[in-house]
C-alpha cells in the first residue's frame, strides 16, 4: 500500500496547501461585516470544470496508486513471472506522446489567438464582445487540425492496445494464466477505458471547434482535454515502469 | 481578552454575486423525476435511502428472529441467515447512511447553507441519483435470482464470498452484488465531484470557509474522504468479479474444494482485506463526520449557545478526516500480520480518539448553560453524544492489539460498531430530519410521535446492545446462525438473545411510527413558516418554504457574520441570520 500511501501524502499536502490559504486560525465570531479576503476573487478565477477536473483527477490517481499497490504487493510471491511487454506498446507509448502534445498545441494556438484578438479590437472600444469572440480561419484551421491529430493518435493508441493484447494472448498469455498476465491485462484495459472516456470529451470538444461557439468555451474545453491526456499519460508512463518490473514496493520484504 | 472589531465596509464595491444560469424545468418529468434541482435530487435520495433502509431494518428483525428463537421458524436457514446478515450490513452501511448523509442531507443542505442557487453541475448530479437508484435495483434484484443474493458477510472476504459453500455464489447473487457496489460508486462519484466542488467554488460571497457551518465542514470533509477511499472498494469490486467471471487468481488462493482442486491458484486474500478495509475505515468517517457536523448544528440552535470552540471543530474534523486513511489495518490484527504493524495502526487508532474526544468536549461544553429547549431533534443530538460516547470508548478496547485478538469475531464487536456507526448516525439522522423537515415540506413533523419515537429508540437500543457487549464478553462469537452446546457459552446467553430480540422489535416497531409520521405531515404538520427554530443559517432565511427554483429570490444572499450568534449580549433577538448586516449590538471593547 505504500503507493497509495505516497499519493495520499502528494493529495494532503495540496489539501493542506489550500487550506493554509483558508484563514483557519481567523475568530470568524469576532469578525462581523463583509469579508474582504473572502476568497471570492479565488472562486471567480478558477472556473468550475477546471476544479472539478482536478478533484477528478485526483479520484482517477487514487484508483491508479491502488491498482499499482496491488500490483507491487503481488509481484513479490514467487510464483509471479513477469509479462515480457510487446514492442508494440513502445509506438503506443509515443502515439500517446505525440497525442498529448497536439491537445497541447491546439491550446496554444487557439490561445495566441485570443490574445492577438484581445489587443487588435481592445483599442476600439470593448463593447462588440462578439467580435473578440471570433476565431481567425487561420488559427481555427490551426486549432482543428491538432485536434484531429489528437483524436486519431488517442483511437491509434487504443488499437495498438487491442494488437498488444492479441499479440500476448497469441503467444500464450492468457488472461487467468499467471497474476502478472491479469495485472496486465486490468492496467491497460482500465488505462484504455480511460482514454476512451476522454475521447467522448475530446469528441465533444471537435464539435465545438467545426459549430460557432465562443472562443472562450472552445479554449476552456481544449485546455481540460489536454490536462486530462498529460494525466493520463503520466499514468502510463507509471505503469510501464510498473509493468517492466522496475518498481518495488520498499515495505515489503522479497522472497526471490 | 481578544480583540473584538467589526469590520467597516463602505470602501468595499458591492460587487454582486456572479449569476449562474440556471437550468428550468418545463415539464412534470423533467421538474420531478429527472431533475436538475439538488433539492429535488436530495428528497429522491432520501426515499430511496429510506426505502431500502426499512428492508435492512426488516431483514435485522430476522436476524434476531433466528438469534433469540432459533429453531423456531423453519424459513430460517443458516444460509438465509448468512444473506440476511450480508444484506443488512451492506445496505445499513452504503445504501442508506452514506446515500443518505451525502445524496440526501449533501444535495439539500450545500446548496442551501452556503447561498449557493444549485449545484455546480446539475446534470452530472441528476445522473448521480439515477445510478444510485439502479445499483439500488440490481441490488434488490439479486433477492429473486436463483441462489439469492450473496451471504458473504459485508466484507465480501475471498475466498469464501466465490466459493460454492457460500450462499449466493454460484447464481448471480455475489456478481450482482459487486455490480451494485460499482454502479454505487460510479454515481456516488458524480455526486461526490458536486459537493466539494459547490463548497470550493459554489459559495456566495461574505461565506468564507470559516463562516461554514458545521455541518457543511462536516459533509464536506466527509465526501473528500469517500472521493478517496470509495476507489478502493472499486478496485476490490473489479478483481473480485475478474475473479469470479473470467477465471483470474486476484484474491483467490490454491483451493481444494471437494476433494477437487480448483483452477485458481496464487492470489492473496489478504491484499482484498487491505484494499476492503482502505475504504472500510474511512468509511466509518463519511458516515461519521456529516454527524459530527449536523450534531454541532442542532445544539447550537437548541442551547441556543455558539458551539463551544468553533475552529477547534473544524481542525478536529480536518484531522480526523486525514488520519482516518491510516488506520485501516487495526480491522485486520487476527489477519496475520507483522506485529509492528499491529502497533502501528494501533497507536494511529489510539490518536484519533484525540480529535474525537475534543469535539465530544465541545459539544458537552456547548450544552454547558445554555438555554437548552428539549426538542426532538435536541433528544436526538443528546442521545447521539451518549451513544456515540458509550460506542467509541469500546473502541479503545477494540483499537489495542492484545484486547482486540480475543475479543475479535465475538458479538462485543457487533455491539461496539453498532453503537457508534449504526445507532450514533441515525439518531442524527432522525434528529436532522426532525430539524430540517418543516424546511423541506413546511410542516412540522408531529411532536408527540417524536418523542414517543425518540425515547423508544433510545432506550431500546441500549436494551439491544449493551447486554451484548455480555454476549459477547463470554465468548459468543457473531456470524453464527445459532450456538449449539458449546460449553463455555451459560444457558443465560439464549434468555438474554430472547430479550434482546423482544427489544429490537419494539425499537422496529417505533421506526414504522416514524415512517406515519412522516407520511401524515405532508398534510397535516402544523405550518411551519420559514424559521420555526429561530436559527442562524441560511437555508432558513429563504424568500419561500419550502425554498423554490434557485434556492433565494432575486438576490442571493450576502453573508456577514460565522453562523452562531446565538445569545449575543444586548442583542434584541437571540440569534442573529448569517445574513443579516447589523452589527448585532457587538460591544466595541477592547481590551
Amino acid at each position: 500500500m505504500t503507493t497509495v500511501l505516497v499519493f495520499l501524502l502528494i493529495v494532503s499536502s495540496v489539501s493542506i496547501w489550500w487550506l493554509s490559504k483558508q484563514r483557519l486560525t481567523s475568530k470568524p465570531w469576532l469578525q462581523s461585516g463583509l469579508e474582504i479576503f473572502d476568497g471570492h476573487a479565488d472562486q471567480i478565477r478558477s472556473s468550475k470544470p477546471k476544479v472539478g477536473l482536478i478533484v477528478f483527477l485526483g479520484i482517477i490517481g487514487m484508483f491508479f496508486s491502488l491498482l499499482i499497490s496491488g500490483n507491487l504487493m503481488r509481484q513479490e510471491v514467487t510464483d509471479w513471472r513477469q509479462v515480457p511487454l510487446p514492442n508494440i506498446l513502445w509506438i503506443n507509448t509515443e502515439l500517446l506522446i505525440i497525442s498529448s502534445l497536439c491537445l497541447h498545441f491546439a491550446l496554444v494556438a487557439a490561445r495566441k489567438n485570443d490574445a492577438s484578438l484581445f489587443l487588435k479590437k481592445l483599442p476600439q472600444g470593448g463593447s462588440d464582445l462578439s467580435n473578440i469572440e471570433m476565431i481567425k480561419p487561420s488559427v481555427k484551421r490551426a486549432v482543428k487540425n491538432r485536434l484531429r491529430l489528437a483524436t486519431f493518435t488517442s483511437i491509434a493508441f487504443l488499437a495498438g492496445q487491442m494488437i498488444a493484447w492479441k499479440e500476448l494472448s497469441n503467444s500464450g498469455f492468457q488472461l487467468t494464466g499467471n497474476p502478472a498476465n491479469s495485472f496486465f491485462y486490468l492496467l491497460t484495459g482500465i488505462h484504455g477505458l480511460h482514454i476512451l472516456g476522454g475521447l467522448v470529451a475530446l469528441g465533444r470538444t471537435m464539435l465545438g471547434s467545426w459549430l460557432q461557439i465562443t472562443q472562450e468555451k472552445l479554449m476552456a474545453r481544449i485546455e481540460l482535454c489536454a490536462f486530462y491526456w498529460h494525466f493520463l499519460l503520466v499514468v502510463w508512463l507509471v505503469l510501464l515502469v510498473v509493468m517492466l518490473g522496475w518498481a518495488h514496493d520498499p515495505f515489503i520484504s522479497s522472497h526471490h | 481578552m481578544a480583540d473584538i472589531h467589526t469590520k467597516t465596509d463602505e470602501h468595499i464595491t458591492p460587487t454582486e454575486v456572479a449569476e449562474v444560469e440556471l437550468y428550468h424545468a418545463t415539464s412534470f418529468w423533467t421538474k420531478y423525476i429527472f431533475s436538475q434541482d439538488a433539492k429535488v435530487i436530495a428528497i429522491q435520495y432520501s426515499i430511496v435511502a429510506i426505502a431500502i433502509g426499512f428492508v435492512a431494518l426488516a431483514l435485522s428483525s430476522l436476524i434476531r428472529l433466528q438469534l433469540g428463537f432459533p429453531h423456531l421458524f423453519e424459513f430460517i436457514t443458516p444460509e438465509t441467515y448468512y444473506q440476511f446478515v450480508t444484506m443488512h450490513g451492506m445496505i445499513m452501511v452504503v445504501y442508506l447512511l452514506t446515500a443518505l448523509f451525502l445524496g440526501g442531507f449533501g444535495n439539500y443542505l450545500i446548496p442551501l447553507m452556503i447561498g449557493a442557487r444549485d449545484m455546480v453541475f446539475p446534470y452530472v448530479n441528476m445522473l448521480s441519483f439515477w445510478i444510485y437508484f439502479l445499483a439500488v435495483i440490481v441490488l434488490v434484484v439479486s433477492f429473486f435470482v436463483p441462489g439469492g443474493p450473496t451471504g458473504a458477510g459485508w466484507t465480501l472476504y475471498p475466498p469464501q464470498a466465490i466459493l460454492s459453500g457460500t450462499p449466493g455464489s454460484q447464481g448471480a447473487g455475489i456478481i450482482l452484488m459487486l455490480a451494485s457496489l460499482a454502479l454505487f460508486i460510479i454515481g456516488f462519484t458524480m455526486g461526490g465531484l458536486n459537493y466539494v466542488v459547490t463548497v470550493l467554488q459554489g459559495r456566495t460571497r461574505g461565506m468564507t470557509m470559516m463562516r461554514l457551518p458545521l455541518t457543511i465542514w462536516g459533509i464536506f470533509t466527509a465526501t473528500v474522504l469517500a472521493l478517496l477511499a470509495f476507489p478502493a472498494l472499486l478496485v476490490a469490486t473489479v478483481m473480485m468479479l475478474f475473479d469470479r467471471v473470467l477465471g483470474t487468481s486476484f484474491f483467490m488462493p490454491s483451493l481444494i474444494e471437494f476433494g477437487e482442486h480448483l483452477s485458481y491458484g496464487g492470489g492473496s486474500p489478504i491484499m482484498f482485506q487491505h484494499l476492503f478495509w482502505f475504504f472500510g475505515h474511512p468509511e466509518v468517517y463519511i458516515v461519521a463526520l456529516p454527524a459530527f457536523g449536523i450534531v454541532s448544528d442542532l445544539i447550537s440552535v437548541n442551547a441556543r449557545k455558539n458551539i463551544f470552540g468553533y475552529r477547534m471543530m473544524v481542525w478536529a474534523i480536518v484531522g480526523i478526516g486525514g488520519l482516518s486513511f491510516i488506520v485501516w489495518a487495526h480491522h485486520m490484527y487476527v489477519s496475520g500480520m507483522h506485529p509492528f504493524f499491529g502497533f502501528f495502526f494501533a497507536t494511529t487508532t489510539l490518536i484519533i480518539a484525540v480529535p474525537t474526544a475534543i469535539k465530544v468536549y465541545n459539544w458537552v461544553l456547548t450544552l454547558w448553560r445554555g438555554d437548552i429547549h428539549l426538542t426532538t431533534p435536541m433528544l436526538f443530538s443528546i442521545g447521539f453524544i451518549v451513544t456515540f460516547v458509550n460506542g467509541g470508548l469500546t473502541g479503545l478496547f477494540l483499537g489495542n492489539v492484545v484486547v482486540d485478538v480475543p475479543l475479535s469475531d465475538t458479538m462485543f464487536v457487533v455491539a461496539h460498531f453498532h453503537m457508534v456507526m449504526g445507532v450514533a448516525p441515525v439518531m442524527v439522522i432522525m434528529g436532522a430530519i426532525y430539524h430540517w423537515y418543516p424546511k423541506i415540506t413546511g410542516r412540522m413533523l408531529n411532536d408527540a410521535m417524536g418523542k414517543f419515537h425518540f425515547w423508544v429508540t433510545f432506550v431500546g437500543s441500549y436494551l439491544i446492545f449493551f447486554p451484548m457487549h455480555y454476549v459477547g464478553l463470554v465468548g459468543v462469537p457473531r456470524r453464527y446462525p445459532e450456538l449449539g452446546d458449546a460449553a463455555f457459552i451459560p444457558e443465560s446467553v439464549a434468555t438474554l438473545n430472547a430479550f434482546i430480540s423482544i427489544s429490537a422489535f419494539v425499537v422496529g416497531f417505533a421506526q414504522i411510527v416514524f415512517l406515519y409520521n412522516l407520511i401524515r405531515s405532508i398534510r397535516n404538520g402544523k405550518h411551519a413558516g420559514s424559521n420555526p427554530w429561530r436559527a442562524t443559517t441560511l437555508e432558513w432565511q429563504t424568500a419561500q418554504t419550502p425554498p423554490g427554483h434557485g434556492n433565494f429570490g432575486d438576490e442571493l444572499p450576502i453573508v456577514y457574520r460565522w453562523p452562531y450568534d446565538y445569545s449575543v449580549p444586548g442583542a434584541s433577538v437571540d440569534f442573529i441570520a448569517q445574513n443579516d448586516p447589523g452589527t448585532g449590538a457587538k460591544p466595541e471593547t477592547t481590551s
